[in-house]
């Protein structure tokens, strides 16, 4: 496949089939795998969808300042467009995130500005609306209530696994932004009003929820609750696990968080399987393992490894 | 009906700092009843008139009540109910 430019390959990426980990041949699961993107991850697509829209809207300027609370992956993808288009990154992330997210981001030349990691991602955007409001001369994409991040998936995610899986039963994605959820969710809804759109939500340690009061919780601008039909809580020692076994079973490496969505997905399969039905269960696969290494996600025994990510932000 | 509850960091100062309490009830709202004769004050932290609120998840196995029968989602023994604060990904 041939493209003009590193941006115009993002999207299109391969959907495939996970013959072991499947129940039966009547309930299927697949793996959209969005690690093959050019950051690596899933946000390539709402980070490029955000700047365009910036453009489009006359906000951004040549060597403009961009300016995002993320506790990683969507920075990594606004630093590598920003880079291209020649505007200037801030991300404001928690300071419980792995080594490589950091080295990335300086890599594709960001700013990093570390946000306590009591709070976790509550913290970074509360942090960044300050900055924001003390520069008002930069441009703060606000991927949780920015449109264009569910649109990039109501206009690319959704048509391609339509398009690979005309006889998807189930859709499952991970609970951050709900970009993906809600955009390539509302899609799918339409062309398969049946259809079951699944959130896998990250249990974190308790640092991350570690609130001084109820009130500085946080629900994305984005969410709307109509658009899913089940919503799962996964800690660290499922998601690792089922990390390890997509690993094992089906060969992909994948970050913590497509494991907590596999076992979302895994739990689709088996209801489905339990009452006879059968099934096309797509999920993401948010990000390869590559980020994740020096985590010791990969090494020791689940519990170790579970030790390890207590108080990461790993998804 | 005894189950197990998992209690937030920031609601621990009704629970003596416990983090998991057990209560019984045959729904979840029984459940937030009886957790409230145990631990006064701690319902109100949890509902507002409209029902859960807004900033508050509670999951039922793992599973989010809001997409079960919310507070009316039956509970079984041995049931695990997690109460977890809201908070942002991505």
């Amino acid at each position: 496949m041939r493209f003009d430019s590193l941006l115009d390959s993002v999207g299109g990426t391969p959907l495939v089939g996970l013959p072991r980990l499947s129940p039966s041949p009547e309930v299927r699961l697949w793996a959209k795998l969005e690690d093959r993107s050019p950051t690596g991850s899933v946000k390539d697509r709402a980070a490029l969808a955000m700047i365009e829209q910036a453009e489009k809207d006359g906000l951004l300027y040549p060597g403009a300042t961009l300016l995002e609370p993320t506790s990683g992956n969507t920075g990594i993808s606004l630093a590598m467009v920003a880079r291209q288009r020649g505007y200037q990154l801030v991300c404001v992330m928690p300071e419980n995130t792995s080594a490589e997210r950091t080295q990335l981001l300086q890599a594709w030349g960001a700013t990093i500005v570390p946000s306590s990691a009591v709070g976790g991602s509550n913290e970074a955007v509360r942090v960044a609306k300050e900055i924001a409001a003390a520069n008002p001369e930069w441009v703060m994409l606000y991927q949780y209530g920015n449109e264009a991040n569910a649109r990039a998936h109501y206009e690319t995610t959704g048509p391609e696994l339509l398009a690979d899986l005309p006889t998807i039963t189930h859709f499952v994605a991970g609970l951050g932004t709900t970009g993906t959820l809600m955009g390539a969710g509302r899609f799918l809804r339409e062309a398969r009003p049946e259809i079951r759109i699944i959130a896998a939500e990250p249990r974190y340690g308790e640092l991350v929820y570690g609130l001084r009061n109820l009130s500085e919780g946080f629900v994305p601008e984005l969410y709307d609750e109509s658009v899913l039909t089940g919503r799962f809580s996964v800690g660290p020692l499922d998601a690792v696990r089922r990390m390890r076994q997509l690993m094992d079973e089906e060969g992909i490496f994948a970050g913590p968080s497509s494991g907590a969505i596999l076992h979302a997905a895994l739990g689709a399969a088996r209801t489905a399987l339990r009452d006879g039905e059968s099934a096309d269960i797509a999920f993401i696969v948010c990000d390869g393992g590559w980020k994740y290494l020096s985590t010791g996600a990969y090494d020791g025994t689940l519990d170790s490894a579970e030790e390890a990510l207590d108080g990461q932000l790993w998804a | 009906m005894a189950v197990e509850v998992r209690i937030p960091t920031i609601l621990r100062t009704y629970t003596a700092g416990e983090k998991v309490v057990s209560a019984e009830g045959d729904s979840l709202a029984v459940v937030i009843q009886d957790l409230e004769s145990r631990h006064p004050g701690i319902a109100d932290r949890l509902l507002d008139e409209s029902g859960l609120r807004r900033f508050i998840n509670v999951y039922l196995n793992d599973e989010d009540v809001r997409f079960l029968e919310g507070l009316q989602t039956p509970v079984a023994d041995a049931d695990s109910i997690t109460i977890l604060p809201a908070v942002a990904g991505g």
